[in-house]
């Protein structure tokens, strides 16, 4: 056994009890007891982590204070007319309005699913496109996720149910447009993927696996094994990089918006990361396709996300004047790994409790309907350790029982390899098989519900700038169902590529390049008595051991 | 695994005091680097922080993801923080499907002495050597089957005596089956008939009119299909 002698206990109740439960089913919880459940125990709901923000669209509203700080900061970019202290390439102390580094026109800043999806769409219409991403092309969430991509196209269902699917899941928040759009587009977002060559699950005859997913109506949730985000986001990359037409700058993330003296985005100030030097883009219309923040740790959270999601793309647009939405609501996915701690935080895939395995309390008993919205499951797993029904592991981390062997009683001797070999892989580093012992979770920082409010084009209130993908906000409303965050890259990434390139169309002549949002921040900053110390973008959190937050198991 | 001590590691020649509980990606932080190339997902699935090692009295060169791996006593550790690999240019619609298309463009994988050098640098645990001989068999399907956990992180072509570009061939194997060989899905290509004709717009135009209540009520009234 590869668990320390003080988990047999809790570890020979879950196996004692495993007969019992094989055959007990936990009630789903009534819309009363779900609510108890997220006021009493859900993150969103612990007051004193939120701040209200002092300046820009969003003054009022809250959002975790992580966030609140970069969102309230100063631009990373010296004061016009300075040089930085040690650059080999200072700012350019004037743009040069004849001769920017890149021109194109479309912009787009992020090279995950979205931004990918966006670029290949935006190509088919003829634009000339350009992608910045901060790290290397597809280093994204979307890369990391493993459960499945919803789509409503088998004979039992259809586009109106996974419509009221996600109304629910999303605490009827969501805005009705881009819940419509990411439902209707569904089937074709599935149909192009193969179309580039992305291999889903299926069965002899053709038809698509499909399973459910937490507060799924219907098996629709399309698998590419345990590997469906990775599976994407190659094909895509590669389909990108089949591309010529398309120029790619990696480690190089963009700082600042550019934007004309009328406000509107007209391209953006990008830092190459290897070189420390800036250069300039212009572009016709820019596409924020950066993805999300889990990297900022609310609340001390440890994070499924990507080294990257830090947020950046929703400061520049908010510096630039967007309007952010659902900014105070965090998705903590259930399921983090708890044990060892050499993975704390990693994603454990819905796709195990969808397949079979229980949440099972130090007791060994059942605590919550495994199917449950995620917000649900977390605030379940949450009380259960608040009355002490948890294991503590070596680290001081709480956790409860995922019972994994239940898979393969369920469903056949070699299930949970076949069906869940990166799983299988990442415990068995550390010595677990989860085939044959139970893995040990607690919720974990996985998504940004809110981001940047767009319409279903994904057009902003600030012209030339659209966005896609998690640094949007309004789709999921108030908390996402597993499955719809690679539908909503791949929507909203394809449907920005073609309305960016429509407008890219109708803007004639070169955009005028500035500032003018910065100053005009910095004016507000000074008149609002906040201090300049703190900049934004963050870019990448500081995990050295000399770091602010050295705290954080990561 | 809880930490029980510190161990020296040995990074790029200098040597660093760390707990022997990180992984050695944490142990680079520990030391004091900020990390830019070599570091990505940090969980196994994008294949940036591939790293080479040497164990004391051992005279292999090891290989691993640095986020998946725990440091040992004595590392001799460094980063690969990217590996030039040759890609080949194609548009995956002209492709007709056939296996010497693959070799056409990676016709280097005829050079594959079978060594097995690849399979054994694998950080996945992938047959690397089986899907190569698929692929020079002409065998795609299989070659995609084999070589679907390959996260790219190019350590198999580091050690190729042959300088074959395994991962790429890959991943256009793959793209080939499923675009061209995997069965066709009858209810997908319906379905998206359908929503281009226009089927379902009346009824989600009728729940976008609903009120939250009259939406809640049906949420909870939906019917379930049953799991498996």
């Amino acid at each position: 056994m590869s668990y320390p002698s003080n988990m047999q206990d809790s570890l020979n109740a879950v196996v004692a009890g495993r007969e019992r439960r094989m055959s007990e089913t936990f009630p789903r919880a009534t819309a009363d007891a779900k609510e108890a459940l997220l006021r009493g125990f859900h993150p969103d709901f612990l007051a004193d982590t939120f701040a209200a923000l002092r300046i820009g669209p969003n003054s009022g509203d809250r959002t975790p204070r992580e966030l609140a700080l970069l969102l309230e900061a100063d631009s990373t970019l010296p004061k016009m007319g300075t040089v930085p202290p040690g650059g080999q390439s200072p700012f350019p102390p004037t743009i040069n309005q004849s001769k920017p580094d890149y021109t194109c026109d479309i912009l787009i800043i992020g090279g995950g699913g979205a931004g990918c999806s966006a670029a290949i769409m935006a190509d088919n219409a003829g634009a000339k496109v350009m992608i910045a991403t901060k790290l290397r092309l597809g280093d994204a969430n979307t890369m990391m996720a493993q459960g499945g991509i919803q789509a409503a196209d088998k004979d039992n269902d259809s586009p109106a149910i996974h419509y009221v699917d996600v109304m629910g899941g999303g605490h009827f928040a969501n805005t009705p447009d881009l819940v419509e759009a990411l439902v209707s587009d569904a089937p074709e977002a599935i149909g192009w993927l193969e179309d580039l060559g992305a291999m889903f699950d299926k069965n002899a005859d053709g038809s698509m696996k499909t399973i459910h997913g937490g507060g799924t109506s219907r098996r629709r949730m399309h698998t590419a094994r345990d590997y469906t985000g990775a599976e994407i986001m190659r094909t895509l990359r590669d389909e990108v990089r089949s591309r010529s037409d398309i120029t790619l700058l990696e480690f190089s993330p963009a700082v600042e918006l550019l934007t004309d003296d009328k406000g509107e985005v007209t391209g953006a100030i990008l830092q190459n990361l290897n070189l420390n030097r800036y250069s300039v883009v212009r572009a016709k219309v820019v596409i924020i396709a950066t993805g999300g923040s889990g990297r900022l740790h609310y609340q001390g959270f440890p994070t499924s996300n990507h080294y990257g999601a830090t947020g950046d793309g929703l400061v520049l647009a908010y510096r630039a004047g967007a309007h952010l939405a659902f900014i105070d609501t965090m998705q903590y996915h259930p399921t983090g790994a708890a044990y060892p701690q050499q993975i704390l935080g990693l994603l454990v895939t819905e796709k195990v409790r969808s397949i079979g395995a229980q949440l099972v309390n130090s007791e060994g008993n059942q605590f919550i309907f495994p199917l449950e919205t995620r917000d649900v499951v977390a605030s379940a797993i949450i009380r259960e350790c608040s009355l002490n029904k948890c294991i503590t592991t070596p680290t001081a981390v709480q956790a409860v029982w995922l019972d994994t062997p239940m898979i393969e009683i369920r469903r056949g001797a070699g299930t949970v390899k076949r069906e869940l070999p990166a799983m299988v892989r990442q415990f068995g580093r550390h010595g677990i098989d989860i085939a044959k012992e139970p893995m040990l979770v607690y919720p974990t920082l996985h998504y940004q519900n809110g981001g940047v409010e767009i319409a279903a084009d994904c057009a902003t209130n600030v012209p030339g700038l659209l966005v896609a993908g998690e640094a949007s906000g309004g789709v999921h409303g108030r908390n996402r169902l597993m499955g719809n965050s690679l539908l909503d890259v791949v929507v909203f990434g394809r449907r920005a590529g073609v309305a960016a390139a429509k407008v890219a169309k109708e803007r004639t002549g070169d955009p005028q390049l500035g500032l003018t949002h910065v100053e005009r921040w910095r004016k507000e900053l000074a008149a609002k008595g906040l201090g300049s110390e703190v900049k934004s973008p963050l870019l990448l959190p500081d995990y050295t051991r000399k770091s602010r937050c050295p705290a954080l198991d990561h | 695994m809880a930490e029980t001590g510190l161990v020296d590691i040995h990074i790029m020649g200098e040597r660093h005091r760390v707990p022997d509980s990180l992984t050695i990606l944490q142990a680079f932080e520990h030391a004091g680097y900020k990390l830019v190339r070599g570091v990505g997902c940090r969980g196994g699935f994008c294949g940036a922080c591939a790293t080479v090692y040497r164990l004391p009295g051992d005279y292999h060169l090891k290989f691993a993801l640095a986020c998946q791996t725990r440091v040992e006593p004595d590392m001799q550790l460094t980063m690969i923080p990217f590996y030039p690999a040759n890609r080949s240019s194609y548009r995956l619609s002209e492709l007709k499907g056939e296996a010497k298309e693959v070799l056409d463009l990676y016709h280097e994988m005829l050079r594959c002495y079978g060594c097995n050098t690849c399979t054994k640098s694998c950080p996945q645990d992938i047959d690397v050597l089986g899907y190569v001989a698929a692929i020079v068999r002409g065998d795609l399907a299989a070659a995609a089957d084999i070589s679907f956990d390959c996260i790219m992180c190019g350590l198999c072509v580091s050690r190729c005596p042959a300088e074959l570009v395994k991962h790429n061939a890959a991943l256009l194997c793959r793209r080939i089956y499923g675009r061209k060989l995997a069965p066709k899905s009858e209810h997908l290509a319906r379905r998206r008939d359908e929503v281009k004709a226009g089927k379902f717009n009346s009824d989600i135009a009728v729940l976008k009119k609903q009120s939250k209540d009259e939406l809640k009520k049906r949420y909870a009234e939906r019917d379930i299909e049953p799991g498996e």
